[in-house]
């Protein structure tokens, strides 16, 4: 119709009513037979190029299209671009080793610890074996680790975790069992959580700088998006309620829908511990905002600094606010020093996220004979004691050199009292203050230096050139090593 | 199945200080079906159940297909090869550093190459695992789900053989928005799928204008216990490739076919075929929570033809991964052929002779089954004590089977049995005695019936 209109104004009357119709036509003819030429004929293949040989006892003949895997699981598969991934891929390469390959590079990338590792072999030497096994008498009863338990957690684990957890928070606030949820590592908590919080589409603040993994964790499959809220060096990185609240009004216009706010206690990558002032100011404005607050205290044991840490669930225990919007995530991938047993924790004040979380667990629980080994090691009460003691003592020596070896080389740290890594400020290496320059400097530290460390951008900072340094892997004879590496990697940047 | 659970809802301004915050769809939906009888009968066995000595008049779980025949064969394997705990305990603990470090989704290369083997040998050599194209998961449970996310959008379908096990309502569909769509069976052909039930269920999915991503079937089948013929599973995968589509096999029941030679696996389907095209829409799930009897080890794969699939459910299995503990612990039991070839047989006998067991005891009090071949159950007849042949009818036999005969067993209809009266009975998770207590009931029950 649009075409016969205007003709009709070009050639009047009913010769102009003619053309008018007859255009059209004409050129949808022409466009058929266009994109019949176009099409491929039916024995070839309409969808991605064919690898392999075509001997085919299934041949119908005709083409058979490549199956398609869903839209949400295409960006899975994709190599990765962060930074973060890309660091700890090629540490895998060429790994540092202080006596087979001195030359390697040395991974500071992965917040793991192996301080304590002679306490927890000394534990496992004595007492593996009883705790899996279980009976006094020698007998081994296998239906005890082989059969269906609960997926939320066995009791008793529910229990000796309750008591680990207030331990580690220093005592000042207590757990309990029901609240609490086992799941099979702090990966499938937080996603477990953001299932039950938001809808597809909802959104979670989170203040940046923020745990890379959170990407993954968060937003795979559940289709939950993250607003970074931006902190500041001048700030020492640590949220304010009004950048939350201009946070949360910018979404608000641009019409996403926030569910929650996340947060990590003390924080990855900064290890800044929250104040119980900011705590109880945070969870007001989310009583305010009517929204839930999540708090990842993986590290709540990892606390060296002078400033006392405290757990959300102290501040919610308080009692003047709602608090069945308050969750907790923990594991003891970090403190514990055991990621691949693949033990966390859910614990939330909200009874029918517990219900929830209770039922999704029988897609991430632990394995029964884990859950008996953990049993028996967060119940004794005087190794956790020691283990928690020298894991801290430990941390705060290593954290001493490694930060004192960065300051003699004119490289400061912002302010950390926890965690398994610090916050390097290394913007005098940059050679341009962007976040160009910050990955510059990060291929160079890799390739040059090599030494992996997770530049800012890929924890969303704002500033450039900040670097996490994961130490808690590292022997005191690497650290020397480490610094050597950066001075003559500075040196050559500065000259 | 119950009203979803309602939670008062906050307006969208987020003013009213005294909201209560809200949930999310998942959270609050019934999906998880826990409210279906499938688990009702659950809960009354958790309020009452039989012990042999304690409390012999007790409610006998019927329902829960867990396999406990085997284990003296799994203990004394395990006390013979773990003296001192070498295997499982402090002589293991030298492998503790690499164990309490490693998180690697690939998982322990031994422990895959053991998985592997134990798989080729359940299959009788018949077929060849790559120990690469096995992503380990927390079960098999999470390998259904993780496949789901992975082969389907939210809002499209699977097609699922009925009936089929209850819990792949929750499995498939919960978390990943994913429909399944029924593809009829019935006794006239003792619930074998047909090239015509599978049309007709593709074109109810166009119909309704839903996408169809796979089929998913279970062999042998949960509840029938039967293994699906040779032909059928041709049949389906032709199907599958006329509609580009995806086949997901479960065979977590691989292990306990009766008699070895009457399973064929997909994967014995695909062995020779070399185009990539019609391999790389094959998936197939397993897990060592039935054959093996350890579902508490929480161990379960998905073995994939396809590349893709196999690196998206490879990372994405860092939300459900096995601990590196407990692939430690069953790598080397996995790996000795001497040792698994033994327990495969005898398992399959023991399970036979009480499949056997139970169904000549059902007969004799006048009850049929379906002539099953596999599994840790049987499907039961009880049409004929039907006063109505409804949804209702079913389900009123079935509550008076759990208060009176105090019976814990399956109804058909939760299951999507499109025939009233089915009952999946499990046998396999109690011992014999418990067996011929429950099989007295039953004939008491009916003998009372014929009286009337």
């Amino acid at each position: 119709m649009r075409l016969i209109v205007p003709l009709r104004g070009v050639i009047q009357g009913r010769g102009g009513l003619f053309v008018g119709s007859l255009i059209p036509c004409c050129l949808f003819y022409f466009l058929q037979l266009y994109l019949k030429g176009r099409r491929p004929p039916p024995s070839d293949p309409t969808e991605l190029p064919r690898t392999s040989s075509r001997s085919n006892l299934f041949s119908r003949g005709n083409s058979i299209g490549r199956v398609r895997v869903s839209s949400r699981a295409v960006p899975v598969a994709k190599p990765p671009d962060s930074p973060y991934y890309i660091g700890l891929e090629r540490v895998k390469t060429d790994p540092y080793d202080r006596i087979t390959n001195t030359d390697g590079i040395i991974q500071l990338g992965l917040a793991e610890s192996t301080l304590c590792f002679d306490l927890l072999q000394r534990w496992m030497s004595e007492n593996l074996m009883e705790s899996i096994m279980q009976s006094g008498d020698g007998e081994f009863d296998i239906s005890s680790i082989a059969m269906y338990k609960p997926f939320e957690g066995l009791l008793e684990l529910r229990v000796a975790f309750a008591d680990f957890m207030s331990r580690i928070m220093g005592g000042k606030v207590s757990f309990d069992p029901s609240k609490m949820v086992i799941t099979a590592g702090g990966t499938p908590a937080i996603e477990v959580l953001a299932f039950c919080l938001a809808d597809h589409g909802n959104a979670f603040l989170i203040p940046t700088p923020y745990y890379p993994g959170f990407e993954r964790d968060i937003k795979f499959r559940t289709g939950v998006e993250l607003i970074p809220v931006h902190c500041r060096s001048s700030d020492n990185f640590t949220v304010t309620v009004s950048a939350l609240e201009q946070a949360f009004n910018q979404a608000r216009k641009r019409g996403s829908k926030v569910s929650g706010i996340l947060f990590s206690n003390p924080s990855n990558p900064v290890g800044n511990i929250l104040s119980r002032e900011t705590l109880h100011d945070i969870l007001k404005f989310a009583q305010e905002k009517n929204i839930h607050v999540i708090y990842d205290e993986i590290f709540a044991g990892s606390v060296y600094g002078e400033k006392e840490f405290v757990s959300m669930a102290e501040i919610a225990d308080s009692g003047d606010v709602d608090k069945s919007r308050v969750h907790i995530i923990y594991a003891l991938s970090k403190d514990l020093s055991i990621p691949g047993f693949r033990a966390g924790v859910i614990y939330s004040f909200h009874e029918d996220v517990v219900s929830a979380a209770k039922k999704l667990m029988r897609f991430s629980s632990v394995s029964v004979p884990v859950q008996r080994i953990l049993i028996s090691l967060l119940s004794d009460v005087r190794f956790i004691e020691e283990y928690m003691t020298a894991h801290r003592q430990r941390i705060r020596d290593k954290h001493v050199r490694f930060v004192e070896g960065l300051k003699q080389l004119g490289i400061p740290c912002a302010e950390s009292g926890g965690g398994l890594y610090c916050w390097v400020d290394m913007s005098s290496l940059l050679t341009s203050y962007s976040e160009k320059g910050e990955l510059e400097l990060f291929e160079k530290l890799l390739t040059v230096a090599k030494i992996n460390a997770t530049p800012g951008t890929a924890c969303f900072c704002i500033e450039p050139g900040w670097f996490r340094c994961c130490f808690t892997a590292l022997a005191d004879e690497d650290i020397p090593v480490i610094m050597d590496r950066i001075r003559q990697l500075a040196e050559s940047i500065r000259s | 199945m119950g009203l979803p659970l309602m939670i008062k809802r906050s307006s969208n301004n987020n003013d009213n200080k005294n909201n209560v915050v809200e949930l999310s769809r998942v959270a609050v939906s019934d999906t998880h079906g826990e409210d279906s009888p499938y688990f009702a009968g659950w809960k009354a066995y958790d309020e009452n159940p039989y012990d042999e000595t304690h409390n012999p008049s007790g409610v006998i779980q019927m329902g829960l297909a867990e396999n406990q025949v085997s284990f003296d064969l799994l203990e004394t394997y395990l006390e013979k090869k773990n003296p001192e705990g070498s295997m499982w305990g402090s002589k293991g603990a030298p492998g503790f550093r690499e164990n309490a470090l490693f998180q690697d989704y690939h998982g322990l290369k031994t422990f895959r190459q053991a998985m592997a083997s134990f798989m080729e040998q359940i299959r009788g050599g018949k077929s060849r695992f790559d120990p690469d194209r096995i992503v380990l998961t927390a079960g098999a449970t999470a390998a259904n789900e993780l496949l789901t996310f992975i082969l389907a959008d939210p809002n499209d379908a699977l097609l699922v053989p009925t009936p089929y096990y209850p819990g792949f309502d929750r499995d498939l569909r919960w978390r990943t928005g994913v429909k399944i769509v029924p593809i009829h069976c019935d006794s006239s052909n003792n619930f074998q799928i047909t090239p015509e039930a599978l049309e007709s269920a593709y074109q109810t999915a166009c119909g309704a204008n839903i996408r169809v991503r796979g089929v998913l079937i279970t062999n042998p089948s949960n509840p029938l216990g039967a293994t699906v013929q040779k032909k059928v599973l041709e049949d389906l995968l032709d199907f599958c490739v006329r509609k580009n589509i995806h086949l997901v096999s479960d065979e977590i029941y691989s292990g306990s076919v009766f008699h070895a030679s009457e399973f064929t696996s997909v994967a014995e389907i695909v062995e020779n075929i070399d185009d990539v095209s019609v391999k790389e829409r094959v998936h197939i799930v397993y897990s060592l929570s039935k054959d093996l009897g350890l579902p508490g080890f929480r161990v379960g794969t998905i073995y994939s033809y396809n590349d893709n699939v196999v690196k998206t459910a490879r990372r994405m299995s860092s939300f459900t991964l096995v601990s590196s503990q407990t692939q430690h612990m069953l790598a080397s039991m996995l790996s000795d052929v001497e040792f698994t070839e033994k327990y495969i047989r005898i398992n399959r006998e023991r399970l036979r002779r009480r499949y056997e067991t139970i169904v000549e005891g059902l007969k004799k009090a006048g009850i049929e089954c379906l002539k099953g071949n596999a599994g840790l159950f049987c499907w039961m007849n009880l049409g004929f004590l039907l006063e109505k042949k409804t949804k209702d009818g079913e389900l009123q036999l079935w509550d008076v089977i759990l208060k009176e005969l105090k019976l814990n067993i399956s109804p058909g209809t939760s299951c999507h049995c499109s025939e009233f009266g089915w009952f999946r009975v499990c046998f396999a998770n109690m011992s014999e005695n418990t067996l011929e207590i429950a099989l007295m009931r039953i004939h008491e029950f009916m003998d009372r019936r014929r009286k009337f």
